[in-house]
């Protein structure tokens, strides 16, 4: 991609004085809060995701300790059903649906298609308002008291039988819902009407393209949990019979409806971390993305064909064998497009001229863990093997390797590769490096029994367990351990880097995205000058590679 | 008790070998396609290190044959496992005709289960060995699901109707059962075991302690007690579907829908009988929703099928 307005050299290290950006503008708090920059905006989700996860993180650690032993020694029943309700609530909702979207999409969606901001700032910062909101009204009900239904929240024990604070949980994620479908908009909007001149759509970046598709999902399947979310609601306070056979109701007409959001809700959380790791894998390679068009088009096809499959949740469920067969064959070919991607990563490897930085550590990570859940899942979507695999660890284990192994490996990784262009800074190298390897190790030591686990038949959400499933539990929380490691090392080091880390300049990476032809932090209104397209994404050559050693 | 045998799972259904059989092939095969896909990977991150001498001469952007190749091939293997594991799930659902049944309510947080004789018992489930059992499920509060890890089967068990499951049991001992759907603070505690005995030894264990007249017996008295033979029996004035032998028939329906009457049929026909109304009947019966308990209409449906199994008797072929 060329632009009209080369970037100026970067200021030398150690400069005493950076030009005005973004971030330094003003630094007061009213500036920050009441910004309409896209920018800032991102770093506002940044921040409050970080706190969700440290928080839906500590109860996961409470959850991997009580698991040590067979016994519930740690905490007693209840609490351990208000941990893993807790972990779930805060994980999907208040961190993996708006990581990459809502930071590194916000951050980087107007400056990838060359446009100063989104279609709508106020929206966007409405947005993070109502996910605040949202997110903290979920927090107190899950800390304050505690809910015990699972993030699933199935009837009729979330609308009959839980005596917990049910309504107050699901006002919370029906509000944080809100925030997804306002992102969602801006998204679709901004891509159709704000790319710069040339920049047709065959020309987008993949992560471009990735979170197009995960915003047309958000605008669609949100409503329906919304809806779902108040009909629990209204059985819970009124005893209107909707899921409660008691009441005249129909319990499997719940998952019906939290399944047709929540597994499109998967490709939410991993087609964004798809786009990170198509920008990471050409630029450490220096080489065009092979399949430009094939990538596209599976981005697509996931974004589709993930709306008809949501019934593989029910094969146990009492719903129809024949539904079961049908939903079965659907998701064996949703599985196709993912498998596409992957053959297309590694194909864009070959004649390549590869460096392993930190955020390529990272986003080959992510292709062999998400390699590993994607295969696992093929497992569930075998209707004979679900009967037995289902409601056990190895779905535990599928869906982490998707989630964490996927999403959270190329959050990071996405987090690594645009630092510099956030901040203007470069983190240290050796450190991105150790916490990535740290990372990946910690969770295949964490996730990889689990599987073993759910084959030998250890249930989902038991407080306590018979005693041979002991070995693996123990591995299992082991792992955890290293994992948190992983996990606070860049908190510390990325610190650090905001003060002390060396100038990035404007394109450390030697990149082709818009995003990098324009200083790092980039100024307030992105470009100097609207940038002028006249060719495709990832216009890579082995030769400037010579350029980065890191 | 373990079900274990050297850490392994081991199989006690005739559903655990065919189970296996597919886990091991799947197994398999993606296991090929992940170190065929991380071979590559390594291949390359090495030979195309940064400074190499590797060829890079024209390197390619995309490959139309190779994307067709790539998306043609795991199309056929995945089609080819959705239909293996299709038809063993076929079997799962298409009990045998002479499957035993046997009958499960299940509440916060136990099992109780009660054979046609009228035994009950709870939290433990004794089967005969090589044998096909046949449960019928159904849930007093919210959902639970009944999961016996040697076995390979799982089935969902839902307040308001009933599910079943059946198996084969091959190989005697004590096996796990789990409740693997969350339903509250004593979910983990919701387990109970399962007891497979010599077809003899269990024909004895059945008869042991069994005082009780048989579900079909009591089945019978609350066909009176709920007024059930008021309209249904064979004298009476009342216009209403006969019920001798219906479990199994072919019913035709009003609405010109034909059904198979099973355990879930009749029970819906007392709770909710305007939803399958028999052909040439008119909608008079009431509904017994929240008069009637779920062990009550399970001794409705077993006196029901006696009556079927006394008809049969009555007609030698």
């Amino acid at each position: 991609m060329t632009t009209a307005s080369p970037a100026e050299a970067p200021p030398a290290a150690g400069a005493p004085r950076e030009p005005e950006n973004y971030f330094n503008r003003d630094f007061s708090l009213k500036s920050w809060l009441t910004t309409h920059d896209h920018k800032r905006i991102a770093l506002l989700y940044m921040v409050a995701i970080l706190v969700f996860f440290f928080i839906g993180g500590v109860a996961a650690t409470i959850i991997r300790l009580e698991l040590v032993t067979p016994a519930g020694d740690l905490v007693s029943d209840d609490t351990y059903d208000k941990l893993f309700t807790a972990h779930g609530v805060i994980m999907v909702w208040m961190f993996l649906i708006p990581s990459i979207p809502s930071v590194l999409g916000n951050f980087l969606m107007p400056m990838m298609i060359g446009a100063r901001d989104l279609a709508f700032p106020r929206l966007n910062l409405a947005s993070w308002y109502v996910f605040v909101a949202g997110g903290i009204f979920t927090l107190l009900a899950l800390v304050l008291g505690g809910v015990d239904t699972g993030w699933t929240f199935y009837t009729p024990f979330s609308t009959m039988f839980s005596n917990t604070n049910v309504i107050l949980v699901l006002l919370g994620v029906f509000i944080v819902g809100f925030s997804s479908i306002m992102t969602g908009l801006n998204f679709i909007v901004t891509v159709h009407t704000m790319r710069a001149p040339g920049l047709t759509w065959f020309r987008l970046p993949l992560f471009v393209w990735a979170n197009y598709a995960t915003s047309i999902i958000l605008v669609l399947a949100t409503p329906v949990l919304a809806m779902t979310l108040v009909l629990v609601g209204l059985e819970r306070l009124l005893q209107v019979g909707i899921f409660d056979p008691a009441l005249g109701g129909d319990p499997l007409l719940f998952q019906h409806l939290f399944w047709f959001y929540s597994h499109p809700a998967v490709y939410i959380m991993v087609l964004p971390s798809m786009g990170v790791v198509s920008e990471i894998i050409p630029c450490f390679a220096r080489k065009r993305v092979f399949g430009y068009r094939f990538m596209t088009y599976a981005i697509l096809g996931i974004a589709v064909v993930g709306f008809l499959v949501w019934g593989h949740h029910m094969f146990v469920s009492g719903q129809s064998v024949y539904a079961g067969l049908v939903f079965s064959l659907l998701s064996f070919l949703v599985a196709i497009p993912s498998a596409i991607k992957v053959f297309n990563w590694t194909a864009t490897l070959y004649k390549g001229s590869i460096t392993f930085s930190a955020p390529m550590l990272y986003a080959l990570g992510f292709v062999g863990l998400f390699t590993i859940g994607g295969l696992t899942g093929l497992f569930l979507a075998s209707l004979a093997l679900d009967v037995h695999l289902t409601d056990t660890y190895f779905v535990v284990a599928h869906f982490h390797y998707i989630m964490v192994g996927g999403a959270v490996m190329a959050y990071m990784g996405g987090i690594h590769f645009w630092w510099p262009k956030i901040t203007g800074r470069m983190y240290p190298e050796i450190w991105g490096r150790v916490a990535a390897v740290l990372i990946f190790v910690g969770f295949n030591l964490t996730f990889f029994p689990q599987f073993l686990l759910g084959y030998e038949g250890m249930p989902r959400r038991y407080h306590t367990y018979p005693p041979q499933f002991q070995t693996l539990n123990i591995l299992s929380s082991a792992g955890a351990s290293i994992l948190a490691l992983g996990y606070l090392l860049p908190l510390c080091y990325l610190g650090w880097s905001l003060f002390r880390g060396e100038r990035a300049g404007p394109n450390p990476w030697h990149a082709t995205g818009l995003e990098w032809q324009t200083p790092s932090p980039p100024p307030k209104d992105n470009f100097e000058e609207t940038p002028v397209v006249t060719e495709g994404p990832y216009g890579y050559t082995p030769e400037i590679a010579i350029g980065i050693v890191r | 008790m373990s079900g274990h045998t050297h850490g392994l799972l081991v199989q006690a259904s005739s559903a655990a070998a065919r189970f296996d059989a597919l886990m091991l092939t799947l197994t398999l095969i993606t296991g090929a396609m992940a170190l065929v896909l991380a071979a590559l990977i390594f291949f390359f991150s090495i030979r195309y290190r940064k400074g190499s001498k590797a060829d890079r001469s024209n390197p390619p952007s995309g490959a139309k044959g190779l994307e067709a190749a790539w998306t043609l091939a795991p199309l056929v293997i995945f089609i080819a496992i959705f239909a293996w594991a299709a038809v063993d799930y076929m079997r799962l659902y298409d009990p045998p005709a002479g499957a035993m049944p046997v009958f499960v309510v299940a509440k916060q947080w136990m099992w109780k289960v009660e054979y046609p004789n009228g035994r009950r018992e709870i939290d433990e489930l004794h089967v005969p060995l090589g044998k096909p059992v046949k449960l019928v499920m159904t849930s007093q509060d919210v959902i639970h699901s009944f999961f016996v890890p040697a076995f390979r089967v799982k089935q969902d068990v839902v307040p308001g109707r009933y599910t079943s499951l059946w198996f084969k049991a091959t190989r005697a001992g004590t096996y796990h059962l789990f409740c693997a759907e969350y339903c509250g603070t004593g979910h983990s505690a919701m387990r109970g075991r399962v007891i497979v005995m010599p077809a003899d030894a269990f024909a004895h264990w059945l008869q042991q302690g069994n005082t009780g007249s048989g579900i079909a017996a009591q089945g019978f008295a609350l066909f009176r007690k709920y007024g059930c033979s008021g309209c249904h029996s064979a004298g009476s004035t009342v216009h209403a579907p006969d019920l001798t032998g219906l479990l199994g028939r072919t019913v035709h329906l009003q609405d010109g829908r034909t059904l198979v009457a099973d355990e879930g049929y009749i029970r819906d026909s007392i709770m909710l009988p305007r939803k399958d109304v028999v052909a040439g009947y008119a909608p008079i019966m009431p509904s017994y929703q929240g008069q009637i308990s779920e062990e009550d209409v399970l001794a409705l449906i077993e006196y029901i099928r006696q009556t079927g199994a006394d008809h049969d008797d009555r007609q030698p072929r």
